[in-house]
């Protein structure tokens, strides 16, 4: 019974439920989480379930939001915040910059902040300007932060429980555009802890590390390429920080070759981060640079042109053949 | 005003006068509060501290926004209020390391539930409301004093914390140290608000006024506030007319925007003279307390003294152990590589790193 179809948003809600019930100082705060159920319906229940001390909208003012989580966790909660899309929560990113996330240094650990901070993420739902931003470079470049983007309905379950289990801040990164895929989830699983990358699909000619919404487009990339004939491996990193190097690495060492994917602006953004640690792990095992294909370094642009922005399956394809496999 | 700057009572229908225990503790810790803040000029200028914001005329206000708690209540100081963190019971050497650059916040926060102190203006503010908010869930009658200065009433957070304080109910007292100046720039160019309290209407706070320089009137209005939060009336906000004696640091230069006059008018009206002569005229304050009261601040300046005048020696460690509860294995590689660095070091200098 254990094992059941859901939808992403489906088993982060789940994942709230179980986490509320088991530990009663888990609390969930931010704008319309309340009786609407948040604008994605994450938290759809959870006020009626656990009563509004539990699941509670709060004035529409994300500093506040983020400013009042900070002092519920030093007071003995485990606080969920949602911020309603990612560009909306930049109100709080000084609360934070300099506070979630420096709180266990400044004290020399003994104040901890176990809270989680959800944001709905990056694009390809042709959402209006202000509602697509892929923001993870701000927060992987943050430490004090633990920042992670799941791909798959059971890692959003999985991951989730985590994030509230874990005793520092979690910045989870939720994909919108697969808020609404659906796929088998075995709650009864152990969870994953966060750090890990997996390999979500065998290959043996090219690696393409991707995570959260690059994930699909990876997988249909080396699905499209094994029919013409080359091998990929696809690894899904999960947890941008902390970052998985060791699996990671090991996969690119098995294939000599890698692109990184990811729709965030390429300049000075996780993939290149990806690529430098890959390259300097990795460079003799290496046979071609390792490629990005990443958004343009541009404002996240408007519906009817995003489709050039993100990136697809031809553009990744794109740069697998361009890993100078006629010199090797 | 319950006592006038010559020390005399002033007729107060609202408020009454604190009693002669309450205000002899007061004294008390004016005269510590004042020494430490006078040890901690000295001690920047022998380089021990690398800078200190001091309260010295505002010490009525340090001394009574910790005196009115009690145990289980909290704190959240900004860099301006170590003498209410000392007051409150906190070790000044603790306390002073953030200052003397060993570390950010040397004390543990949730033995004496005083806050790091927060060097950011007004963030700290959403923070109490949080606090509060938790305690209330736990059933808990805590009340917190969130402290802040007349230019942190600019800052958005300001404004949210109340906001959020008043649709939660939370018992926080947001108390407003009006001391003129954020830096150099006066008061005129934060607000023109009939007065900061006032910043409370918009929010549904009740807002109360005090003459920053008379600590009975300070113990009486944050007395009452601690006890309406408490109760669970909601948050309170206290604006003290006070002023900044000196430059905002020892690294600021107050004569390039204020007149020695404006400054010289406030000396009539300081905190710790009003009180000694009403206490001396009660009879309650007599000579002999007096000398044991400035011995006792004398021990405490030099304690502080002794414990920065040692020299710590800062661990490496301490850089990568506090991000996470379990360092991630990029900060071990970056820990090794210091500590490599540092052996290395040893070898060549013969010097322990």
């Amino acid at each position: 019974m254990s094992h059941e179809k859901l939808t992403m948003a489906q088993a982060l809600n789940r994942a709230l439920r179980d986490a509320m019930a088991e530990d009663s100082t888990v609390l969930v705060l931010g704008e319309d989480v309340g009786p609407l159920g948040g604008v994605f319906r994450v938290t759809d229940g959870l006020t009626a379930e656990f009563g509004e001390d539990r699941c509670f909208d709060t004035p529409l003012a994300e500093a506040g939001i983020m400013g009042m989580a900070v002092g519920l966790a030093m007071n003995g909660m485990r606080p969920v915040v949602e911020m309603q899309f990612d560009a909306f929560a930049y109100p709080a990113f000084e609360q934070v910059v300099s506070h979630v996330a420096k709180m266990r240094n400044r004290t020399r650990g003994a104040v901890s902040l176990p809270m989680v901070i959800r944001v709905p993420y990056a694009g390809g739902i042709g959402g209006v300007e202000h509602h697509c931003d892929s923001s993870e470079a701000y927060y992987a470049h943050t430490p004090g932060l633990h920042v992670v983007a799941p791909a798959t309905p059971a890692d959003a379950y999985g991951l989730l429980r985590s994030a509230i289990a874990s005793a520092d801040p979690v910045v989870f990164l939720e994909p919108k555009k697969l808020y609404w895929a659906k796929d088998e989830v075995d709650l009864a699983e152990a969870v994953p802890p966060i750090g890990r990358a997996v390999v979500r699909r065998e290959g043996t000619d090219a690696t393409l590390i991707a995570y959260g919404p690059s994930v699909p487009v990876a997988l249909e990339a080396a699905a499209v390429a094994s029919q013409e004939g080359r091998s990929l491996q696809v690894v899904d990193v999960r947890s941008i920080v902390p970052f998985d190097d060791e699996t990671v690495c090991t996969a690119v060492r098995s294939t000599g070759r890698a692109v990184v994917v990811a729709e965030a602006s390429g300049f000075a953004s996780v993939a290149s981060e990806i690529v430098a640690r890959v390259t300097e792990r990795c460079f003799h095992s290496l046979a071609a640079p390792v490629r990005r294909v990443t958004g343009f370094d541009i404002p996240f642009p408007p519906p009817k042109l995003e489709h050039l922005q993100l990136p697809g399956v031809d553009r990744v394809l794109d740069a697998v053949d361009d890993l100078q496999w006629d010199e090797s | 005003m319950l006592i006038d700057p010559d020390g005399s009572v002033a007729t107060q229908d609202a408020w009454q006068l604190p009693d002669h225990d309450t205000l002899l503790a007061a004294y008390a810790a004016l005269v510590t509060g004042r020494r430490l803040n006078d040890q901690c000029y000295a001690l920047v200028r022998q380089g021990r501290l690398a800078v200190y914001p001091s309260s010295h005329g505002q010490e009525a206000c340090q001394v009574a926004a910790a005196q009115v708690l009690g145990e289980g209540d909290w704190m959240f100081p900004t860099y301006r209020d170590t003498v209410a963190s000392v007051t409150r019971g906190l070790d000044p050497v603790e306390v002073l390391t953030l200052l003397k650059g060993d570390w950010h916040c040397g004390y543990d926060p949730t033995k004496h539930l005083v806050a790091p102190q927060a060097t950011p203006l007004a963030t700290q503010l959403p923070h109490a409301v949080g606090v509060a908010h938790a305690a209330r869930l736990k059933g808990e009658a805590t009340v917190v004093m969130a402290l802040c200065g007349d230019g942190a009433t600019s800052e958005g957070d300001f404004h949210e914390a109340l906001n959020f304080a008043a649709v939660f109910r939370a018992p926080v007292v947001f108390f407003i140290q009006n001391n003129q100046y954020a830096i150099s720039v006066p008061l005129s160019r934060q607000s023109v608000a009939p007065s900061l309290a006032h910043k409370g209407v918009g929010y549904g706070v009740p807002g109360e006024r005090v003459d920053g320089n008379d600590a009975a009137a300070l113990l009486a209005v944050l007395r009452a506030a601690v006890s309406r939060a408490r109760a669970g009336e909601g948050p309170q906000l206290v604006e003290a007319h006070t002023y900044r004696m000196q430059a905002h640091t020892n690294a600021d230069d107050a004569t390039r925007y204020r007149e020695e006059d404006e400054v010289a008018a406030w000396v009539a009206r300081d905190p710790l003279t009003r009180l000694e002569i009403f206490l001396r005229a009660e009879g309650v304050l007599t000579d002999e307390i007096a000398e044991r009261l400035t011995k006792d601040a004398e021990r405490v300046a030099q304690h502080t003294r002794d414990g920065l005048n040692l020299d710590v020696r800062p661990n490496h460690e301490d850089l990568f152990q506090h991000i996470y509860a379990e360092p991630t294995p990029q900060l071990r590689e970056q820990q090794a590589l210091v500590a490599d660095e540092l052996t290395r070091e040893l070898t060549v200098t013969g010097a322990p790193a």
